[in-house]
């Protein structure tokens, strides 16, 4: 059995065991909503549509949460050099997290909407029924608790540790990102007022600290898988996180064009914006690079491939699918329409749902004490790599696709056609987007059927050269 | 990277760089919430108009609807519904809900009073008279 450099890591584990869990159930609900697109009744009024796209995005922001706290635990020991503050504290966190992820979801789905803000509350402070934020008052409380409790150990791990940039930038993303949800209970009866600051938890959330979280992770990989000088890494990550906030804190505007802030959003958000895709290329750059220059040659292929794909992935979903219609010109005719949805799919699985599993493909094998998976393992593994990848990026061209031609029928052509007349003549393309999410979901089975395949004998060399025979 | 350029001054960089953009987003902010009440209808919404927001939020309305481009896109645009259609077919439909037409996209009953209709339609009424700058480009939505 391998030993973990510090053994409170272990408490990663569970957190990444949920997350996958989570993840498929986020896969499951993805395909009934795509199946929903073209046959309208279906599931209906078991599961209507808005509740299972509530349980589809909330699941998917659950494990993430899941994944970024579980990378949080394997990589903040290590860089600090030190036990976590209190592994059960961690534990217990894990379970009231899930508990509360679990119910939340048992009750979309068990009760109407109205019942569930009338049975937890949401009449002492009206914060349900907003786009990700529609979980009930006393989830939204947990969610804080837990963030402050796990900020509380990570904080204090890192205090009597060493100070590494790339735990620094990681707890900064943290605290941002617990902080930042504090907007979800401001919600004013004046719409504007509510989607300007509703945002501040969505865009800089995912377009701000979400990529500090992001980058620390990458660049603790890329550090042990690669063995490149910690100074060079670090400095890249300064990079990347600048151009993150320099550009995307100003780059919410793009979210101010059309909903009652003033024009000069336009310019604004459109000039900052246009600047997003920037340390997105930043990040992939980071990552060639540093696997170009690497010192030794980790036996994890997997992971490697991760961090990498994450790297290409990350600047098109989120840098070339974003830049595709942040501009306002254009985004007046886009806004709302298939092509936002195109982009949100690339963007969050090439960034978020890549990098976690990035950081799992690298930290798991440790966390089952060995070095790495054998060697089957890890090409089923790259299988998975590719067949979830090639179908999102399937998946994100068929809604591009019916995006552009909803926007032409809808809002472009001299005598404009209704929406529901518009849809049904992008079914094509939705049943293609349904058949590349059911290529998703088996690239998910044979990821997950990865955990349990084996070989011959776990040894593999790790980059030691053989003297050769003379 | 060049060696000229230090890991220190990539920190200070980064730290120097989000300080401002955090103080003129929120200079830019405070602006904006200045502005606000000249761009919608009435200085605040009124007590139907909040309580139509409510009966919005708690039927997760934009579960499947976009109101100004946000939200889901699988129900039409409903920030300009009211533009569109009218008080009273607003009201007349949500009642008839659901269609049962055989694979039709299908909304639910939501059993709302006539007075949680006023509100209802008191909300998207007021949101129609917002300044988008225009948008959407046409009625359609």
């Amino acid at each position: 059995m391998l030993q973990l450099p510090y053994k409170s890591q272990a408490v990663a584990k569970p957190y990444f065991i949920a997350a996958i869990g989570l993840f498929v159930g986020q896969i499951l609900f993805g395909l009934i909503l795509g199946l929903q697109y073209v046959i309208g009744d279906f599931l209906f009024p078991a599961i209507p549509f808005n509740v299972a796209r509530m349980v589809h995005t909330n699941l998917l922001i659950v494990w993430l949460l899941f994944g970024f706290m579980g990378a949080a635990y394997y990589l903040v020991p290590e860089e600090s050099e030190t036990e976590l503050h209190s592994p059960l504290l961690a534990y217990v966190l894990f379970w009231v997290f899930l508990i509360a992820g679990v119910l939340t979801v048992v009750g979309y789905l068990a009760v109407p909407y109205a019942t569930l803000a009338e049975m937890t509350g949401n009449s002492l402070l009206e914060t349900m029924g907003r786009e990700f934020l529609e979980q009930p008052l006393p989830t939204k409380v947990g969610i804080v608790v837990v963030a402050l409790a796990f900020l509380y150990n990570i904080g204090m791990t890192l205090l009597k540790g060493r100070k590494t940039a790339i735990s620094m930038i990681l707890l900064i993303g943290l605290i941002g990102l617990a902080v930042l949800f504090l907007f979800a209970f401001y919600n004013p009866s004046n719409l504007v007022k509510d989607k300007y600051f509703w945002w501040w938890v969505v865009h800089l959330w995912v377009e701000g600290v979400w990529e500090l979280i992001m980058a620390a992770i990458l660049g603790f990989v890329l550090l042990r898988i690669t063995g490149v000088d910690r100074e060079v890494i670090e400095k890249w990550l300064y990079v990347i996180v600048t151009l993150a906030l320099v550009t995307g804190i100003i780059g919410t505007g793009h979210h101010y064009y059309w909903i009652g802030t003033p024009g000069y959003w336009q310019w604004w958000g459109g000039i900052f914006s246009a600047l997003e895709p920037l340390p997105f290329f930043a990040m992939t750059v980071f990552c060639f690079n540093m696997v170009n220059r690497r010192r030794r040659q980790h036996p994890n292929k997997a992971a490697t491939l991760w961090a990498l794909g994450t790297g290409v992935m990350a600047f098109l979903g989120a840098g070339v699918w974003g830049f595709l219609h942040t501009l306002a010109p254009i985004n007046y005719y886009t806004h709302g329409s298939q092509i936002t949805a195109a982009h949100g799919h690339l963007a969050f699985f090439g960034a978020y749902v890549m990098v976690v599993l990035t950081i799992i493909s690298y930290a798991m094998p440790m966390l089952r004490g060995r070095e790495v998976n054998p060697e089957r393992a890890q090409v089923l593994e790259m299988w998975s790599f590719w067949l979830m990848t090639v179908s999102m990026v399937f998946i994100t061209l068929f809604l591009t696709a019916a995006g552009i031609l909803q926007v032409w029928l809808q809002r472009i052509i001299p005598d404009p056609q209704a929406f529901m007349g518009v849809q049904d003549q992008l079914a094509l393309f939705y049943w293609m987007r349904w058949i590349a999410g059911i290529v998703f979901f088996i690239g998910l089975g044979v990821y997950i059927y990865s955990f349990f395949a084996k070989d011959k004998p776990e040894t593999v060399p790790t980059g030691e050269v053989q003297p050769a025979t003379t | 990277m060049s060696a000229m350029f230090t890991k220190a001054m990539a920190r200070n960089m980064f730290y120097g760089g989000t300080v401002f953009f955090i103080l003129l987003f929120l200079a830019l902010t405070f602006h904006t919430i200045r502005q606000i009440p000249q761009r919608i209808p009435g200085e605040t919404p009124s007590p139907e108009v909040a309580r139509g927001k409510m009966l919005w939020e708690t039927r997760n309305c934009i579960g499947c609807h976009t109101l100004l481009g946000e939200g889901a896109y699988f129900a039409p645009e409903l920030g300009n519904v009211y533009k569109r259609r009218g008080g009273e077919f607003i009201k007349v439909w949500i009642k008839v809900q659901p269609t049962k037409v055989p694979g039709r996209r299908q909304m639910p009953q939501f059993h709302f009073t006539d007075q949680q209709l006023d509100d209802l339609v008191a909300f998207l009424k007021w949101t129609s008279e917002i300044n988008t700058e225009n948008w959407p480009p046409n009625i359609q939505g």
